[in-house]
């Protein structure tokens, strides 16, 4: 080929370079160092070969497996509140501001999409202080509308905790789905609309017949990058709830599992050889979902060149 | 365009539901910086009315700011981020040139192996990188996070990057080939200029969650030294539970920076949002 003729084109090599470096030693290496390490155990000896020994510790030992399942759980219950409210309302916002007659559009995007820009921390904070029962604004606008009963303290109560969290999360990742699926939403040429407006279909009925699907792909990625997010979640948790994911672990997820895993807490000292398996669980997990959307969900959607 | 009857109670009833849903984003952020102009007493008895001049008061601010190094923190966090955001443009920009531009042996592969960090988030491989950092002495060091950051970062700029270097025409850069530029002068002052408007998007993708992170700083540059703005904040927050003038000032001083930088950029980060970053 011309590479036998042409001498060797050293810019690639350059332009490539520093990028591939960084991106390998800092991401890719460490990856595959933690699966490596999640194949040994640390004794006094230095760190022993013991095959598939922790994934056996981490789902048949009772002590960590009833943890793991625990927070295993618990982020499939906080990834199913993501998809059911968060999504929904997602597209539906965008639905609305999609409507080329609508003032004040920007003004909406702006302001709904306030809330991804600020901190976990901020937000976790922020909430835990508005659900305070000592300060008593939840509490306040619930009796201006006649609930004032319907008030607990949610993040304190064991069967509410974790849902409350992921409404928060909700409340602050809206603004994804949102944007997206509004960029969607433009890009449909205005020739097909036209033609559904010419055959009668217009409003709801055009937008669940003709405009819901042409955004269905862009619905699979905001799905993906969800779950994506979701099972690597880990700060909002953290800074509202602590390390130990009160009460009584009813908040853990894997990502806080991990942390105490590798980090230890109380008495329990950290395991950074357990720590490395439960984030090749994780890696695993991720791993599986994303495959099953790249290949059994993308292939079957159909996309529709303009 | 869209001729459509549009009844009047439908617009309403548009308006209403975004409404409603523009209250819910804001009134979170609205309670919490009033009331950090309060005082003790007015942020218990009417946490939801604007402070006045019997309630007024700035102690909380006082508190926050005899207390905790937040410059320092201030500090940290601006060289963290403008430094991995300053990297990961230059080294994602240079490698998404090399992938768009060149044909050679590989490039598809390379392309998928930088892909494969979009899907696959860094903070898995933390067990192994704490390890690298000690190893190396980085540990509590601003470089540690810079590092990791751009590795982060990377990914995504290469992949949204690349897609726009594809679209430079190529009689221009074979002009400037012609008239006897290198390769090197080609990428800085032909293609990097004309792909602006797409580094502005990959600089706002990859600032946020830098700038917002928890995990790393925590685990890699926890000293007092090096602390971000968002590790300090949770520390601080978690020691001063009790005392919530300062809790809330704390809270407003850390929304305050990044809202005003916002509502200056959002224009820019919206278009950059909605112009093909995902298809």
């Amino acid at each position: 080929m011309l590479a036998h003729k042409r001498p060797i084109r050293w810019h690639i090599a350059v332009f490539l370079a520093p990028a591939l470096l960084v991106y390998t030693i800092v991401m890719i290496l460490p990856l595959f160092g933690t699966l490596q390490l999640s194949l040994f155990r640390g004794t006094s000896g230095g760190q022993v070969f013991v095959g598939l020994e922790n994934f056996r510790t981490l789902l048949g030992d009772p002590r960590w497996s009833s943890s793991f399942w625990n927070a295993l759980w618990n982020n499939v219950w906080f990834f199913i509140i993501h998809m059911l409210v968060q999504n929904p309302i997602g597209i539906l916002l965008a639905a609305l501001l999609s409507n080329p007659r609508l003032r004040l559009r920007g003004f909406y995007r702006t302001a709904i999409f306030v809330p991804t820009i600020l901190s976990f921390v901020i937000v976790g904070f922020v909430w835990k202080l508005l659900l305070s029962p000592i300060w008593g604004v939840a509490p306040g606008l619930l009796d201006l509308v006649g609930l004032k009963s319907l008030f607990a303290p949610w993040l304190g109560k064991e069967e509410y905790a974790l849902t409350t969290l992921g409404l928060i999360s909700v409340w602050q990742f809206v603004g994804i789905p949102m944007m997206l699926i509004y960029a969607a939403l433009l890009s449909i040429p205005d020739e097909i609309l036209e033609a559904a407006e010419c055959d009668g279909i217009t409003g709801m009925a055009q937008f669940w017949k003709i405009k819901l699907p042409l955004i269905l792909p862009s619905i699979g990625i905001i799905s993906v990058l969800t779950f994506v997010g979701n099972f690597n979640a880990f700060d909002l948790i953290y800074s509202s709830q602590g390390a130990l994911a009160g009460p009584n672990f009813s908040t853990d997820i894997l990502g806080t599992f991990l942390y105490r895993t590798f980090f230890g807490f109380q008495l329990q000292i950290g395991d950074p050889n357990m720590g490395a398996t439960i984030a090749s669980m994780m890696f695993f997990i991720i791993l599986a979902g994303v495959c099953l959307y790249l290949f059994a969900i993308q292939t079957r959607l159909r996309r529709y060149q303009f | 365009m869209s001729k459509a009857r549009h009844s009047p109670w439908r617009s309403v009833a548009a308006h209403a539901a975004l409404i409603t849903y523009t209250a819910i984003a804001l009134f979170p952020v609205i309670v919490i910086i009033i009331n950090s102009f309060k005082t003790r007493q007015a942020i218990f008895r009417s946490p939801l009315a604007f402070p006045d001049e019997k309630s007024f008061s700035l102690i909380g601010y006082q508190t926050v700011l005899a207390q905790g190094d937040f410059f320092l923190y201030f500090q940290n966090s601006l060289i963290v981020t403008v430094a991995s955001l300053f990297f990961v443009l230059l080294f994602g920009a240079m490698a998404a040139f090399a992938l768009a531009e060149y044909r050679f042996r590989g490039n598809t592969l390379m392309g998928l192996y930088l892909a494969l960090g979009i899907m696959i988030p860094i903070r898995l491989g933390t067990v192994a990188i704490l390890q690298l950092m000690v190893a190396s002495g980085l540990v509590n060091t601003l470089t540690a996070l810079i590092l990791v950051y751009t590795a982060q970062g990377l990914p995504l700029a290469v992949f949204i990057l690349s897609e726009f270097m594809k679209q430079v025409s190529d009689d221009l850069k074979n002009a400037g080939r012609i008239d006897g530029l290198s390769e090197y002068r080609i990428f800085f002052r032909l293609v990097l200029p004309l792909v602006r408007p797409a580094m502005a998007t990959v600089a706002v993708f990859t600032m946020i969650p830098i700038w917002n992170d928890l995990w790393f700083p925590l685990i890699l540059a926890p000293a007092e030294s090096t602390k971000t703005i968002t590790l300090g904040a949770q520390i601080f927050l978690g020691q001063f539970v009790t005392n919530w003038n300062a809790v809330l000032a704390a809270l407003s001083l850390a929304i305050l920076p990044v809202l005003i930088l916002y509502l200056i950029f959002s224009r820019q980060l919206i278009r950059g949002i909605t112009a093909g970053a995902v298809k």
